[in-house]
């Protein structure tokens, strides 16, 4: 890895050097309850606008990669034929500037299923190959315990990361292209100092965790308590409402239906972003559900993150980011369920 | 001056672009055909499909137990077994019941309508493992649709194997599918046991339970029965719990029974969730798995 610094004040230039691309990044959304500051990404139209020292955001980055509704394919229908036309939703490049370390894992453990699986997904793949990622370090919250789920930094997945060192930005550099438009940029080689500014960063980043999770044989402990009553408590509080999913970083699943218009002369093939925790979710034709209660539905969300996902791909498909409970209705959280399926008490 | 980063056709990407399955496979569909449509109940049809493209055609092979996903634009698409002989490439046949959106819309439609195919997916059946032993194909209303490919293929290689039973269950007499080949499956050797939940006046066949035949079957069975037999089950949910526990208790070991699970399938490909069970995808991993594999998933059966 190449590592580099950039003076603050330097930062817009490189905004503005990506400017003819569409930026994404956290923008202020509004107020809380609290009068604390709202985040969310979204276009962000000029680099004042542009919140690097953002807490967290509402919900993921995971729409430009994992639109909630996006067209497969259309149809023409012909009198006896049809063709059909895949688009993969994708022409230019996008900039993500300011991504934390828990949603760029998001996005590698996302990889691991869409695009390292059997069936590579293309519209997910034209997305993720061209959507650049600047990377910036972050300052734990109550709720986050992504150092648990061993997401806290980051190796891989973005072209480049920032630390905040005061007056300058800490770059590390994951790929040639953002190598070459650093270099129309003034940067600067890292001092020996700047190198102890960052591992002091880190270190002091690390203290500041309050939630964590204990994962220690957690695959197992899922498995001997498949029949724990606590599911059941937590499943009588769940809503089904899926609003979990909606803000995880890391919830990919989703439906898919077709729709025709009333000429008959165009179809096309929708897919919606769909949550296990919604009742109809394993329901199959004639009104079977395998999952008819609530709480197999909220037990099988954890299940396929911490145990099945770990099964496969030796980590958890979770990053810490505490988005879903922050946004839980009923006020159900990761650290907590685990714990209380761990029966720790609470 | 800005910076124009480079868009990257993934089609193009050498190192994204697995043999097997590329990227550009994933949505594709082999436009295909209806080329006969056979009535074999009330509820139920037969549909053979053939895809169009000679090409296409001549390289679509599948195994016993695997599935296609069916697609009519603007209806629908779903996953539908394939229920015909695997040595015909690119025709086969699919038993369909109509009972909801797509599976209503083609109880109405015509010979020639085209359709899309993807696929087969899924796991299989393993017939090769099978040579020299005995098989007992057991299937539940429905579930004798995955059962007529393996049926098929031990047709065609019946001395490879020693006895074959078909033990098969439906709620009524008129809701039993393939009655018409009844006749030459028994000229092939193969003893067929069928049992009804309800009978009606013509009804001449056993009353009541799956369980009754099989529990004779193996009741009858010399010592060796545990050691050289194998078994396919398929049928609904319920079934499964009684039917296996039987088999178990008859000493035939959890690796050779082999069960073709249902899940509800939007994608086919693993990536939509919504078969998966515990957190094992039943359209890439199953639909069929053998016993020991559904042993250690939870809620499976
Ligand atoms: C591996 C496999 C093999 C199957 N083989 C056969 C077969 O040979 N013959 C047959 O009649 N049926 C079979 N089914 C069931 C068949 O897929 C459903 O009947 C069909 O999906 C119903 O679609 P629909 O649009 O008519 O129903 P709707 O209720 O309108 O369903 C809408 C969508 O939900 C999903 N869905 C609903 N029910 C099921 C279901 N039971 N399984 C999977 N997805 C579902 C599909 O994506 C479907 O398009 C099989 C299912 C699986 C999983
Ligand atoms: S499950 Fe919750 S904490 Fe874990 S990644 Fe998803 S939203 Fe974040
Ligand atoms: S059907 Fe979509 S993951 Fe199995």
């Amino acid at each position: 890895m190449i590592f580099k610094t950039i003076k603050r004040d330097e930062l817009a230039n490189l905004y503005a050097k990506l400017a003819q691309h569409l930026i994404v990044g956290p923008v202020r959304k509004g107020l809380d309850k609290n009068n604390k500051a709202m985040y969310d990404f979204d276009r962000v139209d000029k680099f004042a606008d542009l919140c690097l020292d953002y807490d967290t955001t509402k919900h993921s980055a995971k729409k430009y990669f994992l639109p909630f509704t996006e067209t497969l394919c259309t149809f023409k229908i012909f009198k006896d034929s049809w063709h059909k036309k895949v688009d993969y939703n994708i022409n230019e490049p996008i900039v993500m500037f300011g991504l934390h370390p828990c949603d760029i894992n998001a996005f590698n453990k996302l990889d691991k299923v869409l695009l390292e699986g059997v069936y590579p997904t293309p519209y997910y793949a034209a997305k993720r190959k061209n959507i650049f990622i600047i990377g910036v370090d972050c300052q734990p919250q109550p709720w986050c315990f992504c150092r648990s789920m061993d997401t806290d930094t980051v190796l891989h997945g973005f072209d480049l990361f920032l630390t905040d060192l005061g007056d300058r930005y800490f770059i590390e550099i994951n790929t040639a292209t953002a190598y070459e438009i650093l270099q129309q940029l003034d940067i600067q080689d890292p001092a020996p100092q700047d190198h102890q500014l960052f591992l002091q960063k880190t270190n002091e980043k690390a203290d500041k965790f309050i939630a964590s999770v204990d994962t220690t044989d957690l695959t197992k402990i899922l498995d001997m308590e498949f029949q724990s009553p606590v599911w059941q408590e937590w499943g009588d509080r769940c809503l089904s409402c899926g609003t979990c999913a909606n803000v995880c970083p890391t919830c990919y699943c989703y439906g898919v239906e077709e729709e025709v218009d009333l000429d008959l002369k165009n179809a096309r093939k929708n897919k919606h972003s769909y949550s296990c925790n919604l009742i109809d979710f394993a329901e199959v034709a004639g009104g079977h559900n395998f999952r008819p209660e609530s709480h197999t539905r909220l037990k099988y969300r954890y299940y396929h993150k911490h145990r099945g996902f770990v099964e496969a791909f030796e980590e958890s498909l979770c990053v810490g980011c505490g988005r879903c409970g922050q946004a839980c209705l009923a006020d159900i959280n990761v650290p907590e369920v685990i714990a209380s399926v761990r029966q720790e008490k609470i | 001056m800005e910076q124009k980063l480079k868009f990257v056709n993934i089609l193009k990407e050498k190192n994204l672009q697995r043999p097997a399955h590329g990227l550009k496979a994933f949505e594709y569909s082999y436009p295909a055909e209806i080329t006969n449509i056979y009535p074999m109940t009330e509820n139920e049809r037969l549909y053979q499909i053939k895809i169009r493209d000679e090409e296409e055609r001549n390289s679509f092979s599948f195994k016993p137990g695997q599935f296609v996903m069916f697609e009519v634009p603007g209806i629908g698409e779903a996953p539908f077994s394939i229920s015909s002989s695997s040595v015909r490439k690119g025709v086969f046949d699919l038993c369909i019941r109509h009972i909801g959106n797509l599976t209503n819309f083609l109880s109405q439609v015509k010979l020639g309508m085209r359709v899309g195919i993807s696929g087969p997916f899924g796991s299989s059946f393993p017939i090769e493992d099978m040579v020299g032993q005995n098989i007992l194909l057991i299937a539940g209303g429905l579930g004798i649709v995955p059962l007529r490919a393996p049926i098929l293929s031990v047709l065609e290689n019946r001395s490879r194997y020693r006895k074959v039973d078909i033990i098969y269950g439906a709620k009524k007499p008129r809701e039993l599918l393939y009655t018409y080949e009844y006749e030459m499956w028994k000229k092939f050797d193969i003893s067929l046991n069928i049992i009804v939940d309800q009978a009606d006046e013509t009804w001449q066949g056993d009353t009541g339970l799956i369980t009754k035949p099989l529990a004779a079957r193996i009741a009858g069975a010399g010592p060796a029965f545990s050691t050289n037999s194998y078994a396919i089950v398929c049928g609904p949910p319920v079934m499964y719990k009684f039917v296996c526990k039987l088999l178990i208790e008859a000493g035939v070991p959890a690796r050779k029974i082999f069960v073709s699970l249902e899940r509800r399938m939007h994608c086919g490909r693993g990536k939509c969730c919504r078969c998966n069970i515990g957190s094992t995808y039943t359209c890439l991993d199953g639909p069929v798995f053998d016993y020991w594999s559904v042993m250690n998933l939870k809620e499976a059966i």
